[in-house]
């Protein structure tokens, strides 16, 4: 493998990670989203209220695109409602795996 | 005469450190959701007095009160019933009755509290002065199928009606033998996510999520089961998202009228409580979800669900329309009336502050910190059927 394409790949693989993880300021947002506003259902622990639970132990067995797409276009016909218009496709899979693996105070 | 002056000055002394003699009803709490802590304070200097830790879990917390307006029963999300002494400023018991609690209720004669449940769901009844248990219903509407319970208040009679938001019914339990409550059912609709029992205690209404339209029961006539009212006010028309859903309680009705949330839409329905027929809708900035009138019904004052919750609609009953809208603070989650209605507490949540208003004059009259505070209950609800 020649050094430019060395390079290359590894500018790539950064740029992913880089393109999945929210800027700080933004994470701190959705973390106060995610307590407060999807709390009132889910319980500001996320313990479940008329929503379910999204503890790790809640969400380990699902695919987390299912998820994801739950958050983006919410579940017709159930109070959980559509969050495209303030959360991205990224943002939601940051959440996601947030949920999934312990979601920060 | 010197031995009188001795004896009256030892007097002064043992009532200045005994227990302040005072009354409760000028006095009330915050909940501070995110401490697990609430705050006392008195309306009638507007100021708090005093902080109670070791609640727990406070999000979506609601309080009732003993009827002499002294002690407060704080229902948490976490299940935990707490009895909070206002005039000692100090928890006197504390139980944890389920894993995800959503409010409660206390029975017209206040020997009764009744905390409904999500998980398990269901509601239990506790006695007021020990909460020692006494009696549960579960929610099971199905064999083996429990619901989730909401909308539960008090009726006279020692009842309490509430609805099953996975069975879609009403139920009601009579309480008159509190070990052993005798409970009826009533098919209401679709996805029920809150209620309330009238001022003067006579219906039940359960607001519907999955379908447009109120469940109405009269609870002086149950035989005649539950009917729908306000039935589709959406006109067929697609929903908008509700990120938020509304809260219902009697606060609702004001001059023979109730003033409803829409589900979807940004309206606010008027319902004439005599004929329970709609009688007009009021366009609001955003899907309501408090709606709730100034004790003496002249106005009604309605917040929001996200992303609009820094706004507040006052609605004139007189003249039918909004006629003051301001945004007073950020995250306005819920409003409480003095007794009589000459000022109101908001609390501004991601301000970390209740502000406190002028209703005459909509003047901001003074704020008071707080921790991310959320529910503000008074003591003046003791004695208001529903609360
Ligand atoms: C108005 C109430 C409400 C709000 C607000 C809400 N949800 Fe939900 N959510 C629900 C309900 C109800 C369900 C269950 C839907 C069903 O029955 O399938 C759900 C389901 C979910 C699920 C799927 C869980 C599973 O086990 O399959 C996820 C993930 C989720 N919500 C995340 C969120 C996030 C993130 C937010 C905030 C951005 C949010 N919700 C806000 C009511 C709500």
């Amino acid at each position: 493998m020649s050094r430019i394409e060395f390079g290359l790949i590894a500018l790539l693989a950064a740029g992913n990670t880089l393109a999945g993880e929210p800027p700080p300021a933004r994470q701190k947002e959705l973390v106060h989203l995610v307590r407060q506003d999807c709390g009132s259902c889910h319980g500001m622990t996320l313990q479940g209220g008329l929503g379910p639970a999204l503890l790790p132990a809640n969400l380990q067995d699902k695919p987390a695109e299912g998820l994801v797409a739950t958050i983006i276009g919410g579940r017709p016909g159930t109070p959980m409602p559509p969050w495209n218009q303030f959360v991205s496709e990224d943002e939601a899979r940051w959440i996601v795996d947030k949920l999934m693996t312990g979601f920060p105070p | 005469m010197r031995l009188f002056f001795a004896a009256f000055a030892a007097f002064i002394v043992a009532a200045c450190a005994g227990p302040q003699v005072r009354g409760t009803g000028d006095l009330g709490l915050v909940i501070e959701r995110a401490s697990g802590q609430v705050t006392l304070v008195d309306t009638s200097v507007r100021q708090p007095y005093a902080r109670v830790a070791g609640l727990g879990d406070l999000s979506h917390a609601s309080a009732v009160y003993s009827r002499d307006g002294r002690y407060a029963f704080v229902f948490g999300r976490d299940g935990g019933l707490t009895k909070v002494d206002l005039l000692e400023g100090r928890i006197v018991k504390r139980v944890i009755q389920a894993g995800n609690a959503i409010g409660g209720s206390i029975s017209q004669d206040g020997r009764i509290v009744v905390a409904q449940n999500y998980t398990p769901g269901g509601i239990k009844a506790f006695d007021a002065e020990t909460l020692e248990l006494l009696a549960e219903v579960p929610a099971e509407y199905a064999p083996g199928k429990f619901s989730k319970v909401v909308g539960l208040a008090d009726a006279p009679g020692n009842q309490f009606a509430y609805a099953l938001f996975d069975g879609g019914e009403i139920w009601v339990s009579d309480f008159s033998d509190p070990r052993r409550p005798v409970t009826r059912r009533f098919p209401a609709g679709s996805q029920p996510y809150d209620g309330l029992v009238t001022p003067d205690g006579r219906y039940f209404l359960a607001g519907l999520f999955g379908e447009d339209g109120v469940a109405l029961l009269d609870l002086w006539q149950p035989d005649k089961g539950a009917r729908k009212i306000l039935e589709n006010y959406g006109r067929g028309q697609e929903k908008l998202p509700v990120f938020k859903m509304p809260h219902l309680r009697g606060w609702s009705v004001a001059q023979g009228k109730a003033y409803l949330p829409a589900i979807g839409r940004h309206e606010v329905l008027v319902v004439d409580t005599a004929s329970w027929k709609e009688v007009g809708r009021i366009p609001v900035r955003g899907q309501p979800v408090f709606v709730i009138a100034r004790p003496d019904g002249r106005q009604v004052w309605v917040n929001f669900a996200f992303p609009d919750n820094g706004k507040l609609d006052v609605i004139d009953t007189l003249a039918g329309r909004v006629v003051k809208a301001f945004e007073p603070g950020k995250g306005i989650l819920h409003m409480e009336f003095a007794p009589r209605g000459e000022h109101v507490w908001l609390s501004a949540r991601d301000d970390n502050r209740v502000l406190i208003y002028d209703t005459a004059t909509f003047g901001k009259l003074g704020e008071i910190a707080a921790d991310s505070p959320s529910g503000i209950f008074f003591t003046s609800r003791a004695h208001r059927i529903g609360f």
